[in-house]
């Protein structure tokens, strides 16, 4: 840099002399613009996809291939079971990124910047939620492809499957808050990611993404029954084939509703809360 | 409404640690403002009860008439903030940047494009604009966050240690700017831990050491607070700053003063006359002098008669003697 570069003259008058305010941005305005900055990160990091695209591609391949001859009579059959399953799973395993991005932004000072800003104070946190919205579709939308490749023809249409893509993203919106908790209480974007493995590898794996429940023993079906993911994988399976989920999509929306009952005022609480 | 800040007995327990501990300042309008004291002392505290990022827990501050506690909406209106860290996001360009505090300022797209812009090239930055942050310079990276502290100019500007981390001629542009920006009519209210930029800067100052204000005034009234005169002396060998430090000592009496410099040595003179005989004694003894002055007290100084300890608590990863760098005199480099 040159001591030139620095303001100067009638430029510097310029740039110093803005005084008019804008009116203060709106609530959906100020959330837009932060998923907007969602939107540019993927542009300049387009590896963040990597975990939407990549991870989902190996497990449907993997899970298909591996467990289809044994878990059912072909992969082809396997995957119609499979598929919405692997959908809730991947889905399920990026809610987390919500929570490395709140700690991120809060170890960089990001967020203080935001919150000495006259704007509506939570837009930050609907903003980042909103953000991955995008990564969610993006995520199903490579699993549905490969899925088809596969052979996957889900009976209930575009229209089965985009319901339950609507169902596990209203879950996924849920479990979010839980992990915008984590990244405000946990010192680093690393620490978020461990923790959540924790509870994450047992809720999807203790399901019937991968399996049926009729081949659990007593007890263990006892206990997968009751996990809110099981519930969610019935109700994403019934309605890619067109069927009636019936309760699972009520114990689904039940759930979800409880989680941001309780999480979300934790999370805004801790927002608020100075560091 | 006479005063830009106004704060009244400000404290802030963090666990059991006294952060602030009864803080009251008086910041007219339109001044640049210093606090000054070390690592720690509660003054980062300070600008965060002040940016409305933290409540106090008792006490209370306004800033441009508004309480930060009841009408926070009202003080973030007015103000902008360049905390420690570079609060932007790295991985979006300087552009994208400032785009984005413009639109959350409530900007249409195009006037916070504009604006961008405008702020980019008035920095110097109008070529790495669309670079993402994470590539800049520190001091690129410095004059980026004061840019998104201006998309709108503030009534109150808070710079928490500004040039810490700089280069001299980095540091040098950000000193301007911030002289550029008071003389638009914005407050300015700074921290550092460097006592030369706020003697630079500031025209007024406070000095805070553990969450108490311990002095307060012009760094002239500070100066003089001290009362003595003080002689620098500079060698051009290391070594000889012992035998050095024996000869002043034995003319002027033990009033040596905290020096980070390890081939300078300052102490306190009662008399001015005596030290002219230092010189002649350091010379006779074969001592190369590189520099003698004899002047008012630095606000080192000051801080060690305020506090009797030096300002500048050493931090164990860094380096026991700071290279020296133009203009600062001593340990300016983190």
């Amino acid at each position: 840099m040159s001591p030139d570069a620095m303001p100067t003259g009638a430029g510097a008058e310029r740039i110093l002399s803005r005084q008019a305010r804008p009116k203060a941005a709106s609530a959906p305005s100020a959330v837009l613009t932060l998923a907007w900055r969602a939107m540019l990160k993927i542009k300049h990091v387009p590896f963040q996809l990597f975990d939407v695209t990549i991870m989902p591609i190996m497990f449907t391949l993997l899970f298909t291939f591996m467990f289809g001859g044994a878990l059912a009579n072909s992969p082809k059959e396997y995957i119609q079971f499979l598929l919405p399953g692997i959908l809730v799973q991947t889905i399920i395993f990026i809610t987390v990124y919500t929570g490395v991005g709140v700690n991120t932004d809060i170890q960089k000072g990001l967020f203080d910047r935001f919150r000495s800003l006259p704007m509506w104070q939570p837009a930050p946190i609907l903003g980042a939620l909103a953000g991955d919205l995008f990564r969610y579709s993006v995520a199903s939308m490579v699993i549905l492809i490969v899925g088809f490749i596969l052979g996957f023809r889900p009976e209930g249409g575009a229209l089965g499957v985009l319901l339950a893509f609507l169902l596990v993203l209203t879950f996924a919106f849920a479990v979010s808050w839980i992990w915008i908790i984590f990244g405000m209480r946990v010192k680093t974007p690393e620490s978020v990611m461990t923790t959540s493995f924790v509870f994450l590898m047992p809720l999807t794996f203790a399901s019937n993404i991968f399996v049926e429940l009729s081949t659990l023993p007593g007890w263990l079906r006892a206990i997968v029954s009751k996990n809110p993911v099981t519930h969610l994988a019935t109700a994403a399976r019934a309605l890619t084939r067109g069927e009636n989920p019936g309760d699972d999509v009520l114990w689904v929306l039940g759930a979800s509703v409880l989680i941001v009952l309780v999480a979300a005022p934790i999370a805004m609480r801790l927002y608020y809360k100075e560091r | 409404m006479e005063h830009a800040i106004e704060t009244e007995g400000l404290a802030k327990n963090f666990g059991k640690t006294r952060a602030l501990d009864g803080i009251s300042l008086r910041i007219r309008r339109g001044a640049v403002y210093g606090l000054l004291g070390p690592n720690g002392a509660g003054k980062t505290t300070t600008i965060r009860v002040l940016a409305t990022l933290l409540r106090p827990d008792a006490g209370s501050a306004r800033v441009l008439g508004h309480d930060v506690v009841r009408e926070a909406a009202l003080v973030r209106q007015k103000i902008g903030l360049t905390g420690q860290y570079a609060s932007v996001d790295e991985e979006l360009s300087g552009h994208e940047n400032l785009v984005l505090v413009g639109r959350l300022l409530g900007m249409p797209w195009r006037d916070a494009r504009e604006r961008a812009t405008e702020l980019l090239e008035g920095f110097g930055l109008g070529e790495a604009a669309k670079r993402q942050v994470r590539t800049y310079s520190g001091g690129m990276r410095r004059r980026i966050d004061v840019a998104a502290s201006l998309v709108v100019t503030p009534e109150v500007l808070f710079l928490d240690e500004p040039t810490s981390g700089l280069d001299p001629h980095s540091r040098n542009q950000v000193w301007d700017i911030v002289r550029r920006i008071a003389a638009r009519g914005t407050t300015v209210l700074l921290t550092t831990q460097y006592l030369e930029e706020a003697d630079r800067l500031a025209e007024g100052l406070a000095v805070i050491d553990h969450g108490r204000l311990i002095a307060q005034g012009t760094s002239r009234d500070l100066k003089a607070s001290v009362g003595a005169n003080a002689l620098h002396v500079r060698l051009n060998d290391e070594e000889q700053l012992p035998k050095a430090k024996a000869i002043i000592t034995r003319i002027l009496g033990d009033g040596i003063l905290p020096e980070m410099d390890p081939r300078s040595v300052s102490v306190k003179v009662a008399n001015p006359v005596e030290a002219s005989k230092v010189l002649a004694s350091l010379g006779k003894d074969g001592i190369r002098v590189r520099e003698f002055s004899l002047g008012s007290p630095s606000l080192d100084d000051v801080f060690f008669a305020l506090t009797g300890r030096p300002a500048e608590e050493q931090k164990p990863e860094e380096p026991a003697s700071a290279p020296p760098v133009a203009p600062a005199r001593r340990g300016a480099e983190k």
